[in-house]
């Protein structure tokens, strides 16, 4: 089977973001970006399919400025066959990526896409149930176990009251969540050979996608600071002060 | 039009998440003056329609029963939202798995841009939401012509669930899609309160070495009425289940009372609790940046001053 992963570039989930001083978005300037930590569990997840004779090829794409051709070496690295890089250098919201990614699933016909549950930049997680809309495939989002056997998939999900487990056809669109496994670091022989692996590029006019954005951002602020607070000296200065001073006890 | 919420619900009760959805709705309702319907589509699910018409300010309740519907399966669930939403300008639901789930697939077949967990209504086109797990917060304004929103509850109030009497309505359901079928799930039993509606909320992080030690959080917990939450770092470890989760990729929180303990205070987790209104931290490093948030901060073992606190409560 073949699998088609998508990933995105985002800013490194160690840096402290900042807010432009003139509130039209978040500094990306000199910042250090990486792939997406739900897209690296992505990520794995196919390269263990492969690596269990469970896949044939995973192909990589990411829709993005030039730059994410990087985050396409990384997901080569820890393993993926070939890149696909849509490249756009406007915004591009969940939508119109779905659609992007919807015009790659008809061109590259894979069994399984396998995506993050959500990208850390936007946190809007749309993009893998809308995909699996646009396409009319089943969706299973936020899973934490899958497993393909007899011609369907059988997916945990982390919902709210805790898990739950269903079974899909196939093919079928699956966002994961944090606990599906522990991505790998790729090797210094693995990113020499990614260097190698091809990456095809396109543009959202090759898809015959139309990309405008229906959401325009007015402003983007940092949120108001909490006030600084005290240390206690002890549990009964503490019970003290929650019963008296802030009585919430 | 009006302004349509999907109910979140067991097929038994009605989840208090709805009613915090309701005033966000209720906003939206007040800008463009129309009213508000809710849909409770589920199986069986007539107490749930009965509790939803008591909801103050609803005009209607649509009632969409089959088996189809039992266990919110986004696949069944996002056509009749689809066939529904052409009556209104705003379809909104709480920002739960389940919405989180559902939503985007109807917005695809709506060709809508959804607008993802709004923590404030600006006006019927524009809203406020956290983004870089709550680090900004962005302004946006949506160009469709039906807006398909998602609500973080926990910053908006909820809405008595008594007073109201709207009328209840049967619609058609649109069939089994046939994609996925429900085998089971693994719920956590518990007797204490949901976290996302706990008035108090007690979370243990790495420090806590074990999930037996949990036990120490849970008898604190049973004197304050609190829930039971965790660290990312917690759950990973294996501790207590993953719907213990607090932050940006768990749930979202905003008790009155959130008492960390051995938390050290990853932005993830900040993201999904620094809306407290009181945050306590005890933590043994006086470098952990839980303390940055901290209303009232203890440097102590835990195991020192857990039961400590939990003498001092009795």
């Amino acid at each position: 089977m073949k699998l088609l992963i998508p990933i995105k570039r985002v800013i490194d989930a160690n840096i402290k973001v900042r807010v432009k001083a003139d509130k039209s978005g978040v500094e990306l300037t000199n910042v250090k970006m990486a792939m997406n930590p739900f897209c690296e569990i992505a990520v794995e997840q196919a390269v263990r399919m492969k690596e269990s004779g469970a896949a044939s090829e995973i192909i990589v794409v990411s829709a993005g400025i030039a730059q994410a051709q990087e985050t396409l070496r990384t997901g080569l690295a820890m393993g993926a066959d070939r890149g696909i890089l849509i490249q756009h250098d406007g915004p591009l919201e969940p939508l119109a990526i779905a659609k992007l990614l919807k015009a790659v699933v008809e061109r590259e016909d894979p069994g399984l896409v396998i995506m993050g549950k959500q990208a850390i930049d936007g946190d809007n997680n749309q993009t893998g149930q809308m995909l699996a809309a646009l396409l009319g495939w089943s969706q299973g989002t936020f899973v934490s176990r899958m497993e393909v056997a007899d011609g369907t998939l059988k997916v945990t999900r982390e919902v709210d009251g805790g898990l739950e487990i269903i079974s899909l056809t196939l093919p079928s669109v699956v966002t994961v969540d944090l606990r599906l496994n522990e991505p790998r670091y790729a090797s210094l022989p693995n990113i020499m050979k990614a260097k190698r692996k091809p990456i095809e590029t396109l543009s959202p006019a090759d898809l015959g996608v139309d990309v405008t954005p229906r959401v325009e951002t007015l402003q983007v602020v940092a949120p108001p600071p909490r006030q600084a607070g005290v240390i206690v000296a002890s549990v009964a200065e503490l019970v003290d002060k929650l019963r008296n001073e802030a009585k919430v006890i | 039009m009006a302004v349509l919420v999907i109910v979140e619900h067991d097929n038994a009760e009605l989840k208090p998440a709805t009613l915090n959805c309701v005033t966000a709705a209720g906003q939206i309702a007040a800008e463009t003056g129309a009213g508000i319907d809710l849909l409770v589509a589920g199986k069986g699910c007539a107490p749930v329609a009965d509790q939803a018409a008591k909801i103050p300010g609803v005009d209607k309740v649509l009632l969409a029963e089959g088996p189809e519907y039992e266990h919110r399966i986004a696949e069944n669930l996002a056509p009749l939202i689809v066939k529904l939403a052409e009556n209104y300008s705003h379809v909104l639901a709480p920002a739960t798995t389940s919405g989180k789930n559902v939503m985007p697939r109807a917005a695809a077949l709506l060709d809508v841009q959804q607008v993802s967990d709004i923590s404030a209504v600006e006006a019927a086109d524009t809203f406020v939401r956290p983004i870089y797990a709550g680090n900004a917060l962005a302004t946006v304004r949506s160009s469709d012509p039906i807006k398909l929103i998602t609500v973080r509850t926990t910053t908006f109030d909820a809405v008595p669930g008594e007073g109201g009497a709207a009328v209840i309505e049967t619609v058609e359901g649109t069939g089994d899609s046939g994609h996925a079928s429900y085998l089971g799930a693994d719920l956590t039993e518990s007797e204490r309160p949901e976290l996302t509606s706990a008035r108090v909320v007690i979370s243990g992080g790495r420090g806590m070495q074990d999930g037996k030690n949990f036990a120490m959080l849970e008898r604190i917990a049973d004197k304050l009425g609190a829930a039971v939450g965790a660290s990312r770092a917690a759950v990973d470890a294996g501790f207590v289940p993953n719907d213990y989760q607090v932050g940006q990729t768990g749930k979202v929180v905003a008790p009155d009372l959130y008492i960390a303990v051995g938390i050290s205070g990853a932005i993830q987790h900040l993201a999904g609790m620094k809306d407290s209104k009181v945050i306590v931290a005890i933590n043994k490093d006086e470098e952990a940046p839980i303390f940055q948030v901290a209303d009232y901060g203890l440097v102590a073992d835990l195991f020192k001053a857990v039961p400590e606190l939990e003498e001092a409560l009795s």
